[in-house]
């Protein structure tokens, strides 16, 4: 993700209604990204490094854009944006990924799903 | 070059939005506002305008559209009437909430059931808490001037609210009347060329319209559109006195019709004002101290000047063309009396007159200003009657 700058920045669920844009338009594209919305996951993602073959077809399937590629190569999961839906899980040819329960993954303490 | 001409209510309308050239026209026919886009389409046929002229498969869709286009940062309009509004209700609330001044030809008609396609207000009635500026027109000429001054109170930044300018279908949307067009050149230059400080088109700052919002921002974004209304008193104050200098036609909140003496006066909107004035003449010189208070801004409401304007009356009466089913009066009997309360102590009766296009006449009226004199000695009066029922 390139640097850009939140237009949006300031307002938040704090701020008087004075400072709210008119008809709460979003200024700026991409804000997702600064919006936390992993806190809804019940279950989570654990990525096993060691049995990942780097064969990439998890990352397209997200649909919260929240396996980050740098490189060619896949990283641990974006738990800031994850859900937990668990598609990568099902997509994935190596058993690579486990989904356990709780918002935490199982070395925080989550159980296993 | 200023002109007068005869025409119907309809045609009014339609050689305002050739005046405004808006930038995009989206409309669905309904009775009897067809003819409005219907004259639109052909003046875009013949050259005169330059408009975007979108035929959609309905209501809903023509204002999805304006606000599309009126998101995009240009000029939107739209005509409707009855159920054709009510299509609307669901996009009317949005474009409210996006506060888009999308400028709304509304000619009033019954909304069914029971089917009609005749004039009474239940259809804009219906829309009053949807954010909208509403305006109300007597004649052809009126709505003619409140489409003038639409874009202009709609497009004022401590607005930009949707505006929609009423009139009384067939009565005054199909009647023949003598109208003053005022020339071209000076209508552009009245209204001017709009240009939205925030617009997805603009190639240079990308942007997000109508996103959904947690309830952490919906009170604040309501409490913002309550504001921008609240400004709207003021931009229809200052675009109409800026009118009556250009023009020479003033308009204000509402028209007090030989109200200075008045000891009994009845407040209505629209078409039927025209009729009480006779009335009202005929009992001035009969010797009866009558007025008339015709309401043309019914959103926002201007509660305290009709407060001022109200206070020292024996009577009023209320007149309104919908029955809001409430069981305690209609919806502006209800209004009025809310802003009468706690300021001015006058007696009033609610009235629901001329639903599906029913006639009221000078002699309804007379018999009206005979019933305040008798609320004024003393009589008890139902809340709220109807006009003309067969009992």
């Amino acid at each position: 993700m390139s640097e850009k700058e939140n237009l949006m920045k300031g307002i938040d669920e704090r701020s008087p209604w004075r400072d709210i844009t008119a008809g709460g338009f979003v200024y700026g594209s991409g804000n997702s990204e600064y919006f936390n919305t992993g806190d809804w996951r019940t279950r989570t993602p654990v990525w096993k490094p060691e049995h990942c073959r780097q064969c990439l077809l998890c990352f397209p399937v997200c649909p919260d854009s929240s396996i980050p590629v740098s490189e060619g190569k896949r990283g641990d999961f974006d738990f800031g944006h994850c859900k937990g839906c668990a598609i990568c899980a099902k997509v994935c040819p190596f058993g690579a990924i486990d989904i356990v329960a709780g918002t935490e993954s199982a070395e925080k303490g989550g159980e296993e799903a | 070059m200023t002109r007068k001409d005869r025409m119907s209510g309809n045609q009014a309308a339609a050689e305002a939005i050739r005046q405004i050239n808006p930038d995009v026209i989206a409309a669905f026919p309904i009775t009897p506002s067809t003819e409005i886009p219907q004259y639109v389409s052909s003046f875009k046929a013949d050259g005169l305008i330059d408009t975007e002229f979108i035929a959609v498969e309905s209501e809903h869709s023509a204002m999805s559209a304006c606000i599309g286009a009126s998101a995009a940062g240009v000029r939107a309009m739209t005509a409707t009437s009855s159920a054709g509004m009510a299509l609307m209700y669901e996009m009317l609330y949005v474009a409210a909430s996006d506060r888009l001044p999308i400028v709304l030809a509304a000619v009033n008609r019954a909304l069914t059931g029971p089917i009609n396609i005749n004039a009474d207000h239940s259809d804009s009635m219906g829309a009053r808490d949807a954010g909208l500026i509403q305006l109300y027109s007597e004649n052809a000429q009126e709505a003619y001037d409140n489409l003038l001054m639409a874009n202009r109170i709609a497009e004022n930044p401590d607005v930009m609210l949707p505006i929609m300018v009423c009139q009384d279908g067939f009565i005054t949307s199909h009647g023949i009347e003598n109208i003053i067009i005022e020339d071209d050149a000076k209508v552009k230059d009245f209204i001017g060329e709009y240009r939205p400080e925030k617009y997805l088109l603009n190639p240079s700052e990308s942007l997000a319209v109508g996103p959904y919002s947690v309830s952490p921002y919906v009170i604040e974004m309501k409490r913002a559109a309550h504001e921008a209304m609240k400004n709207a008193r003021q931009a229809v104050a200052d675009v109409s006195a800026d009118f009556a200098r250009v023009f020479g036609r003033e308009y204000g909140f509402f028209e007090e019709y030989r109200m200075d003496d008045a000891e009994y006066a009845v407040l209505v909107m629209s078409s039927a004002a025209g009729t009480c004035k006779d009335a009202v003449d005929e009992l001035r010189a009969a010797g009866i101290k009558a007025g008339l208070v015709k309401l043309r801004m019914f959103r926002p409401f201007p509660a305290d000047e009709l407060a001022d304007a109200l206070k020292g009356l024996k009577a009023l009466a209320i007149m309104d063309r919908s029955d809001g089913f409430s069981g305690t009066g209609a919806p502006l009997n209800a209004e009025v009396r809310a802003a009468l309360y706690g300021k001015a102590d006058v007696k009033t009766a609610g009235y629901i007159y001329g639903l599906g296009g029913r006639d009221i006449k000078v002699d309804d009226f007379k018999d009206i200003f005979g019933e305040l004199a008798d609320l004024a000695a003393g009589k008890e009066l139902p809340y709220c009657r109807y006009i003309g029922v067969r009992e």
